[in-house]
C-alpha cells in the first residue's frame, strides 16, 4: 500500500518507513474497528426475529430503497478510488472534483438512512420497540457514524489539498482516507446481505 | 423535559454523599486533591509539570506519569479493600459493620472496576512505555501523539470513577455490572453511567495504545532484530497487545450496548422486549478473558528478563517461551465461558470450555518450568525483583492450580460465585500481574531516574505483601470450600466463619504495611539518591539493549541507533568486548504537545455529561474534541531535527557527568 503515496522515489528511506508504519497502523485500528462491527453483528443474529411487537424484515423494509443506499455508497467508493488517481497524477483539480462527488454520494447515502430511520421510527418500529430493532439501530447506526464521520473527514481533507495542494502529508491523509472508505464499503455489503438480504427469514 | 432538565440533566441537590463514611473518602479525596494542588504552586511547578511532563511525547515520561497514576489508584482500590475486609470481620451476627448493605456493593464494585483498569492495566502501560522502544533499539513508539492521547484518556477515566465519590453513588452491580442488575429498573441511579463511561473512556485509551505499540514493534525494531532475536518482554508485549485490539472493541461495544439499555430505553440485555442478559455475560467475557491475560502477560515478559539477568545465565527454552505466548494468546479467546459454566449451556458446550481452559495451564506450565530451569545451577542474586519472581513462582502455581480444579465444571457448579473464585482469582492477579510489574519497576527504575531504589525497603516491602498476601487469601479458600459466598456484607455467627475472616483482614492490613514500604522506598531513594547512582547505565548485569544506554536514558534513547547480530544483543557485545565507535547522524523528534490533554479533557467532560444526562456537555465534549483532533491533524510542524553535532555534545555531557560522580 505504501506505493499509494510515494512520489517518484524522491522520499528518502527515514520518510517511507515512517509512511508505511502509518499506514500499517492504520490497517491495524481497521482491524479494531471491525470487530467492533464483529461483535455487532454478533448481537444482530442473537437478537433477529420478529417477536415483540414488531415486523419481520421484509415487513418494514423497502429493498429497492435499500438497493438505492447501496449504490450510492458503492459508486462513492468508486469515485474515491478516481480521487486517488488523480492525485497520483498530481491533478489537485481532478482530486477535490473527484472527492466532492465521493462527499456528495455520501451524504445522500447518510440523508437516506436517516429520513428510513425517522419513518420507521414514526411508524412505531423504533429502536426501543423490542431487541431486534434495538440491535438494527445500532449495527446500521454504528456504520452511518462511521459515514458520517468520513464526510467530515473528506471535508477536511478538501480543504487540505485546497490550501496547500497535493503535499506528502496531504497525499498521506488522502490514501488512509480511502483505506478507511473501502473499509465501510466492503462492511456495508456484510450489512446489506445479513441485514436486509436474508433478514429474518434465517 | 423541562428546561431544569435540560441545563442540569439528574444534578440536585441530593447527588452529595448521604452518610459519614462516604463524606470522609469525598473529603479525603478533596483534600488530597488541594494538597496536591497547593504543593505545585507553592513551588511554582506548574509550567515545569506542563512543559515537561504533560505535554510531553516521550514515552519514557508517559510511562512514568502512567505508574504513579495506577499508584494513586492502588491507594484509592486498597483503601477499598480495607473497608471490605473490616466490613466483613466485624459485620457478623448482631453486629452489622461499619458499612451499608448499598456502601459495601458500591466499594466491591470499584474495588474491582479500579484494580483493574487503572492499577493493572496503569502499570502495564507504564511499564511498556518505558521499556519496548529501548529494548526494540528505537528512539520512540509508532505514533507518539496518539501514545499522549492514550495516557490523557486513561487519567480521564480515573477521574471520572474518582467524581462517583462526591457527585451521586457509584455502581452497586460488582466489577462486570451483569445485567438484569445493572440495567435502569434495577439501578436507576448514575452509578452505572459512572462505571460505563470511566471504563469506556480508559478503554478506548487502552485501544489505542494496543494499536500504538503493535505497529511499534511489528515497525520499529533495530536493524538485525528479526523476530527471534526479540527480547521476551516485548514479544509478551506484542502478545498482548494482539489481545487488545481483538479484545477490547467487544468491551466497547458491550458498554455501548448497555449505555443504550439504560438511556434510550433499548433492549439488548434487558428481562423482557427480546432482549438477552446471558448475550452481556458472554460479551464481557469474550473480552474479560483475554483481558486477564493482557495483563499477566506482559508480567510473564518482565519474569523473563529478570530471572536470566540475576542468574546470571541466558533464559532456557526462548522458542518455547515464544510459542507459549503465542499458544496462550489463542487459548485465551477460546475460554471465556468458563466464568458461566452454570449458565446451563449443556454438557457438551461446557466439557469443550472446561477442556481448553485446563489445556491453557499447559503452555502457562511451560514457561514456570522455564523459569526455574533458568535458575538452576546459575548464580542467583537474591535481589528484590528476584523475591517478587520467587514469591510469585509459589503463590500463582497454588492458584493456578485452583484455577484448573475450577476448571470441571462438576466442581465449578459448587465453587461458582464462592470465596474459592475470589482468592483464586485474587492469587493469580496479585501475584502475576502486581509482583511481576512491582518487579519491572524495581529492575528499570535505574534507567529511567539514573539511580537504584533502596534495597532494604525493597525486600521489606516484598515480605509485608507475601505473606500478608498468604494471611489474606488463604483464609478465603477455606471459607468459599465451606460455602461462603462472596460479596457477603453480613453473614450469621454460628458459621464460625469469623475468626477467618479476621485473620483475612490482618493480612490486608499487612499488605497495607508492604505499600508503605514501597512508598518508604521511593522516598528514601531519592533522598541516597547519589550514592545509590547508576554510574555504567548497566547496574545489574543486562543483556538487552536498554542496558547498553546512559542512565537516565536521553529523551532520544539511542545516539547511533544500534544494529542486532544476536538474541541478547547487549550481552554479546559485552561478550566479544569488541566496542564499535559510534557514527551519529541528524534525526527528528516529535515536539511537545498539549492537545493530547486537551482532547483528553473534552471527552472527559462528554463522559461527565453522559452519565448526568446533560447533553449540552456531551455536545461541547464531541466538538471539542474534533475541532482539537483537526487542529493537530493540519499542524505540520510537529518535528524537531536533533543535529549530529547536538548529539556529540550531549554524549559527552553525560558521560562526563557521570565519571564526575564517581
Amino acid at each position: 500500500m505504501t506505493n499509494e503515496f510515494e512520489q517518484g522515489g524522491t522520499l528518502s528511506v527515514d520518510e517511507r518507513a515512517k509512511d508505511s508504519t502509518v499506514v500499517f497502523g492504520f490497517w491495524m485500528y481497521l482491524m479494531t474497528d471491525l470487530v467492533l462491527f464483529a461483535s455487532l453483528f454478533a448481537v444482530f443474529a442473537v437478537l433477529r426475529g420478529p417477536e415483540f411487537g414488531g415486523g419481520s424484515i421484509q415487513d418494514i423494509f423497502s429493498l429497492p430503497y435499500v438497493l438505492l443506499e447501496t449504490i450510492a455508497l458503492l459508486t462513492s467508493s468508486f469515485t474515491c478510488g478516481l480521487a486517488l488517481l488523480s492525485a497520483r497524477e498530481g491533478s489537485v483539480r481532478g482530486t477535490i472534483l473527484w472527492l466532492s462527488t465521493t462527499l456528495v454520494l455520501g451524504a445522500v447515502f447518510v440523508g437516506m438512512e436517516v429520513s428510513e430511520f425517522s419513518r420507521l421510527i414514526a411508524q412505531g418500529f423504533g429502536p426501543s420497540q423490542n431487541g431486534f430493532l434495538s440491535s438494527y439501530f445500532t449495527l446500521v447506526g454504528t456504520h452511518g457514524t462511521h459515514v458520517a464521520i468520513g464526510l467530515l473527514w473528506m471535508l477536511a481533507l478538501i480543504v487540505a489539498i485546497a490550501r496547500k495542494g497535493l503535499s506528502r502529508g496531504n497525499m498521506r491523509k488522502l490514501a488512509l482516507f480511502s483505506l478507511f472508505w473501502h473499509f465501510l464499503d466492503i462492511v456495508w455489503i456484510f450489512i446489506f446481505t445479513i441485514v436486509y438480504l436474508t433478514g429474518g427469514s434465517l | 423535559m423541562n428546561w431544569q432538565q435540560l441545563i442540569f440533566g439528574r444534578l440536585t441537590w441530593s447527588v452529595f454523599p448521604q452518610n459519614a463514611i462516604a463524606w470522609g473518602g469525598a473529603l479525603f479525596m478533596i483534600l488530597c486533591g488541594i494538597a496536591i494542588l497547593a504543593f505545585i504552586t507553592y513551588h511554582k511547578k506548574w509550567k515545569w509539570l506542563w512543559d515537561e511532563w504533560f505535554t510531553s511525547l516521550d514515552p519514557k515520561k508517559i510511562g512514568v506519569m502512567y505508574i504513579a497514576v495506577a499508584f494513586v489508584m492502588l491507594v484509592r482500590g486498597g483503601a477499598d479493600a480495607l473497608l471490605l475486609r473490616t466490613q466483613q470481620a466485624t459485620s457478623v451476627g448482631d453486629s452489622f459493620g461499619i458499612l451499608s448493605a448499598t456502601h459495601f456493593q458500591e466499594i466491591f464494585s470499584a474495588h474491582g472496576s479500579i484494580m483493574i483498569f487503572f492499577v493493572a492495566m496503569g502499570l502495564m502501560f507504564g511499564l511498556i512505555n518505558l521499556v519496548v522502544p529501548l529494548q526494540i533499539g528505537s528512539r520512540d513508539v509508532a505514533f507518539p501523539f496518539l501514545n499522549s492521547v492514550s495516557f490523557w484518556l486513561f487519567c480521564g477515566g480515573a477521574l471520572l470513577i474518582n467524581c462517583s465519590l462526591l457527585l451521586g453513588d457509584f455502581s452497586t452491580a460488582g466489577w462486570l455490572a451483569y445485567p438484569p442488575l445493572s440495567e435502569l429498573v434495577y439501578s436507576p441511579t448514575t452509578g452505572v453511567d459512572y462505571w460505563i463511561w470511566s471504563l469506556q473512556i480508559g478503554g478506548l485509551g487502552s485501544l489505542l495504545s494496543g494499536v500504538n505499540f503493535f505497529a511499534t514493534i511489528v515497525k520499529m525494531r533495530a536493524k538485525g532484530m528479526t523476530w527471534m532475536r526479540l527480547p521476551m518482554f516485548t514479544w509478551s508485549v506484542l502478545g498482548a497487545m494482539t489481545l487488545v485490539i481483538f479484545a477490547f472493541p467487544i468491551l466497547t461495544v458491550t458498554l455501548t450496548l448497555l449505555y443504550f439499555d439504560r438511556t434510550l430505553a433499548m433492549h439488548f440485555f434487558t428481562a423482557g422486549q427480546g432482549g438477552n442478559m446471558m448475550m452481556y455475560v458472554n460479551l464481557i467475557w469474550a473480552w474479560g478473558h483475554p483481558e486477564v491475560y493482557i495483563l499477566v502477560l506482559p508480567a510473564f515478559g518482565v519474569f523473563s528478563e529478570v530471572v536470566p539477568v540475576f542468574c546470571g545465565k541466558k533464559l532456557v527454552g526462548y522458542t518455547s517461551m515464544v510459542w507459549a505466548i503465542w499458544a496462550i494468546v489463542v487459548l485465551s479467546f477460546i475460554v471465556w465461558l468458563h466464568h458461566f459454566f452454570t449458565m446451563g449451556a449443556g454438557a457438551d458446550v461446557n466439557a469443550f470450555f472446561g477442556i481448553m481452559t485446563a489445556v491453557i495451564a499447559v503452555p502457562t506450565g511451560v514457561k514456570i518450568f522455564n523459569w526455574l530451569f533458568t535458575m538452576y545451577r546459575g548464580k542467583i542474586r537474591f535481589t528484590s525483583p528476584m523475591l517478587w519472581f520467587m514469591g510469585f513462582v509459589v503463590l500463582f502455581t497454588l492458584g493456578g492450580v485452583a484455577g484448573v480444579i475450577m476448571a470441571e465444571p462438576p466442581a465449578d457448579y459448587e465453587l461458582h460465585n464462592s470465596l474459592f473464585l475470589v482468592a483464586h482469582f485474587h492469587t493469580m492477579i496479585v501475584s502475576g500481574v502486581l509482583f511481576g510489574y512491582f518487579a519491572g519497576y524495581t529492575y528499570w527504575f535505574p534507567k529511567i531516574f539514573g539511580f537504584k531504589l533502596d534495597e532494604k525497603w525493597g525486600v521489606r516491602a516484598f515480605w509485608f505483601w507475601f505473606i500478608g498476601f498468604i494471611l489474606a487469601f488463604g483464609p478465603l479458600y477455606i471459607l468459599g470450600l465451606e460455602g461462603a459466598t462472596r460479596r457477603l456484607d453480613h453473614y450469621s455467627a454460628s458459621l464460625g466463619w469469623q475468626p477467618l475472616f479476621i485473620v483475612a483482614g490482618i493480612g490486608a492490613g499487612l499488605i497495607a504495611i508492604g505499600f508503605c514500604c514501597q512508598v518508604a522506598q521511593l522516598v528514601r531513594s531519592i533522598r541516597l539518591r547519589h550514592e545509590n547512582r547508576d554510574i555504567t547505565g548497566d547496574p545489574w548485569g543486562g543483556r538487552t539493549l536498554e542496558w547498553s544506554i546512559p542512565s537516565p536514558a536521553p529523551s532520544y534513547n539511542f545516539a547511533a541507533l544500534p544494529v542486532v547480530h544476536a538474541l541478547d544483543q547487549f550481552w554479546a557485545q559485552k561478550q566479544s568486548g569488541i566496542h564499535h565507535e559510534a557514527r551519529y547522524e541528524d534525526f527528528s523528534m516529535p515536539k511537545n504537545t498539549g492537545i493530547g490533554v486537551i482532547i483528553a479533557a473534552f471527552v472527559f467532560l462528554l463522559g461527565f455529561g453522559a452519565v448526568w444526562h446533560l447533553w449540552w456537555l456531551v455536545v461541547i465534549g464531541l466538538i471539542g474534541a474534533i475541532i482539537s483532533l483537526l487542529v493537530r491533524t493540519f499542524d505540520e510542524d510537529t518535528e524537531y531535527t536533533v543535529t549530529a553535532s547536538e548529539i556529540v555534545h550531549v554524549e559527552a555531557g553525560l558521560r562526563h557527568k557521570n565519571t564526575a560522580t564517581i
